[in-house]
């Protein structure tokens, strides 16, 4: 243990010293190469001129170098491997996507997921703009805010637990111990076994999500409506609107492109979301997602390698318009610059 | 905002608020207050009623026949049920299809003629006219009220029988140097995509910005190949602490390159050209003025990537594997959640020890992470 935790050390000096080497001795050897200092002006203006052109990618090499193995070039090899066996060894065509149109788990994944996509964005963009604009009037609301978004520092699996238990079920008759099924039975209702009714469980996972999420969004969105000029709420108070009609009418549309900023981030996470149905169902009682069914294949006797990666593929492609989306913002935010 | 609405509504605001608060922080402080109870009654109530006395239906055998002594022609065991533990007892049954057939201090006569008093204390008198034979005690069964009882056996016993320290130690040493190493890389990386001019800049931000949101499961199977065969060519283990390292920082880049371009780009441009001015090469400016300015986007880059390796699952067992010596806190977590689903003392006690580190690290630093979500919202997790 105490070796374990050496060598990890050791591990962190020796990268973060390698690092520095890397960008001092480059550099050094560049300038050594092509000095630009003592030189006369010709050659001093088109050494420094080589230099300032290697330079960046001097800076950039180790990150490009990382970027390249650990997101690039798997993305490409998982499109690959999507048209070949499961062990990732002879072509097959399109026969794993064949597979997976006719799979009832895979369509019971992919109804479930945009199940998710429908109710776990919504929830946590509407909660998290509601209670933004609430926290902002009153003198607590700091401290209830750090509350709201303290579940988005537990884990996925942490907040499975913290909610398995809450759903907790005991036979009827018997004393509940989770605070679901307890509420149930002081209403005079029957105890039911919540995560393994089919349909109605997808809600109790996403319940989870949407309660680690909803923090988030309050965060930004309330940034965004301090953001919104006062003039304009001044405006519209005189002009004599009420309180629904300047929240709605004037505020909202003011932070639009915040609202769905929050929103297409979550899409994403909904899509990867992988650890709350690993730890709370594992896919049973038709709760499949793809990120866990992928997981699934992944491993699943032996490992199939062409199932797994045509449902990466899958997920990746939902994830595209969204990614297009991002990459086209942020170049107009670059242009405004 | 408004004045003219202020008294009525405020009220509203205050308790709607109030509700969600509760909402939102009862799940985890339910979690905290089971973890601290004793699990014989975490097991039977809720952990609402944690702080009343709670009634529980027990089964204890009593001392057998060795123990009995003769008393004036008579042979008599006796003991204490509830151990000398604090509890009342309101009935017991020495048959499990009457387990409250009698009050405390009645006399139940036994099948085989003894007679057996159980006091509300606990204490108990089997007597027998004759000398009692068999190897064990007789079952008795209790219904004992006992006051509230909060203990750290939870955690003691998770902490040393159940992994969950081995599982620390596990997650520590992924989750520090998977923080620090990015950090480096990527700051020289984002210094050079805000202020050094060079063709094809706008492309590479353009593809950080897409490779923010790449899923994960893009990335397994191919790493999982080429690790495995890196491993085979060199021969060693392709499952490794520096595998996952890496795989982490790779991860983690595009988010701190993109949240630390953006903070270094809306620095000053003045300091950096009177640097220049004064002869500094970007190497110099680089080390001696961004870096120093540019502290609190390092950090909250630094608190997210700390969360997200020290929370993550499915980095760590593809990449580290679920035996039991390489099982981090989250992986540990999904197997107890298996094999001891209702434990529940042991479930809830593991579970805190697993959030209590990013908690802490979340309540006294919140501002940076804040600071950094509105920097890099483009991200989810």
């Amino acid at each position: 243990m105490f070796y374990q935790l050496a060598a990890a050390a050791g591990f962190m000096l020796a990268g973060v010293l390698g690092c520095a080497a890397y960008f001092w001795g480059t550099s050094f050897v560049l300038d050594l190469i092509f000095p630009s200092k003592g030189k006369s002006g010709a050659v001093a203006s088109r050494n420094l001129r080589i230099t300032n052109a290697i330079r960046p990618w001097l800076f950039l090499a180790p990150a490009l170098f990382a970027l390249a193995t650990y997101l690039i070039y798997p993305v490409i090899m998982s499109l690959w491997y999507s048209f070949h066996d499961r062990a990732g060894q002879s072509f097959v065509g399109v026969s794993n996507y064949a597979w997976m149109v006719n799979d009832g788990e895979f369509r019971q994944s992919i109804y479930n997921n945009f199940l998710w996509l429908l109710v776990v964005p919504a929830l946590a963009t509407f909660f998290g703009l509601v209670i933004a604009a609430l926290t902002d009037r009153i003198w607590w609301g700091n401290i209830a805010k750090t509350l709201i978004f303290m579940p988005m520092a537990i884990s996925f699996v942490g907040a499975a637990v913290i909610w398995k238990f809450i759903y907790d079920f005991r036979p009827e008759g018997a004393e509940q111990i989770g605070l679901l099924n307890a509420i149930v039975v002081a209403f005079g209702g029957a105890p039911q076994a919540w995560i393994t009714l089919p349909f109605w469980n997808n809600f109790f996972l996403m319940a989870i999500l949407v309660w680690i999420q909803t923090g988030f969004a309050m965060v930004i969105l309330s940034a965004a409506l301090r953001g919104i000029p006062e003039e304009t709420i001044e405006a519209a108070v005189i002009d004599g609107a009420n309180g629904w009609q300047i929240f709605f009418k004037i505020m909202v549309p003011q932070i639009w492109g915040t609202i769905a900023v929050v929103w297409t981030t979550i899409t994403i996470l909904v899509l990867k979301v992988f650890d709350i149905v690993l730890a709370m169902t594992n896919g049973q009682w038709q709760s499949q997602v793809l990120a866990n069914l992928m997981f699934d294949w992944m491993f699943r006797g032996g490992g199939d390698f062409g199932r797994g990666a045509a449902i990466a593929v899958v997920i990746m492609i939902l994830v595209i318009p969204i990614m297009v989306w991002n990459i086209r913002n942020a170049a107009k935010e670059m242009k405004g610059h | 905002m408004n004045p003219a609405t202020r008294s009525p509504l405020m009220w509203v605001v205050h308790l709607s608020v109030f509700l969600i608060v509760a909402l939102w922080t009862l799940p985890t402080a339910g979690l905290l207050i089971s973890s601290l109870r004793d699990k014989d009654q975490l097991a039977v109530s809720g952990w609402w009623t944690a702080l009343s006395t709670s009634s529980q239906n027990i089964v204890v055998r009593a001392p057998g026949p060795d123990a009995q002594v003769e008393r004036d022609g008579k042979f008599v065991i006796s003991g204490n049920l509830l151990d000398g533990q604090a509890g009342q007892i309101s009935a017991f049954g020495f048959n499990s299809r009457e387990p409250t057939a009698f009050k405390v201090g009645e006399t139940a006569e036994l099948n085989d003629g003894e007679k057996l008093t159980v006091q509300a204390d606990g204490n108990f008198e089997i007597v027998s006219d004759r000398k009692m034979e068999g190897s064990r005690g007789q079952r008795v069964f209790v219904t004992a009220s006992s006051p509230p009882r909060f203990t750290f056996d939870n955690y003691v016993e998770v902490l040393s029988a159940e992994g969950i320290g081995r599982s620390f130690i596990n997650s520590l040493t992924v989750a520090v140097p998977a923080t620090i190493i990015p950090i480096m890389i990527a700051a020289f990386a984002a210094y050079a995509l805000a202020w050094m001019p060079f063709p094809g800049r706008a492309i590479l931000i353009a593809v950080v910005v897409g490779l923010l949101v790449v899923p994960l499961q893009m990335s397994l199977i191919p790493l999982l190949k080429l690790y495995n065969g890196v491993g085979a060519f060199f021969g060693v283990p392709a499952k490794t602490y520096v595998g996952i390292w890496l795989a982490h920082t790779g991860f983690g880049l595009p988010l701190a390159i993109y949240l630390l371009r953006n903070y270094m780009a809306g620095l000053p441009r003045e300091i950096m050209e009177s640097a220049r001015v004064d002869g500094a090469s970007d190497f110099d400016i680089f080390v001696k003025i961004i870096l120093p300015l540019s502290f609190p986007a390092l950090a909250s880059f630094a608190i997210f990537q700390f969360l997200w390796t020290w929370n993550d699952l499915l980095v760590a067992i593809v990449f580290l594997g679920a035996g039991p010596d390489e099982l981090v806190l989250t992986g540990r977590l999904v197997n107890l959640l298996g094999s001891r689903g209702g434990n529940w003392e042991i479930l809830t006690a593991s579970a805190f020890i697993t959030i209590i580190v990013p908690l802490i690290v979340f309540f006294s630093l919140q501002r940076y992470l804040v600071r950094g979500l509105l920097a890099g919202s483009v991200k989810g997790g």
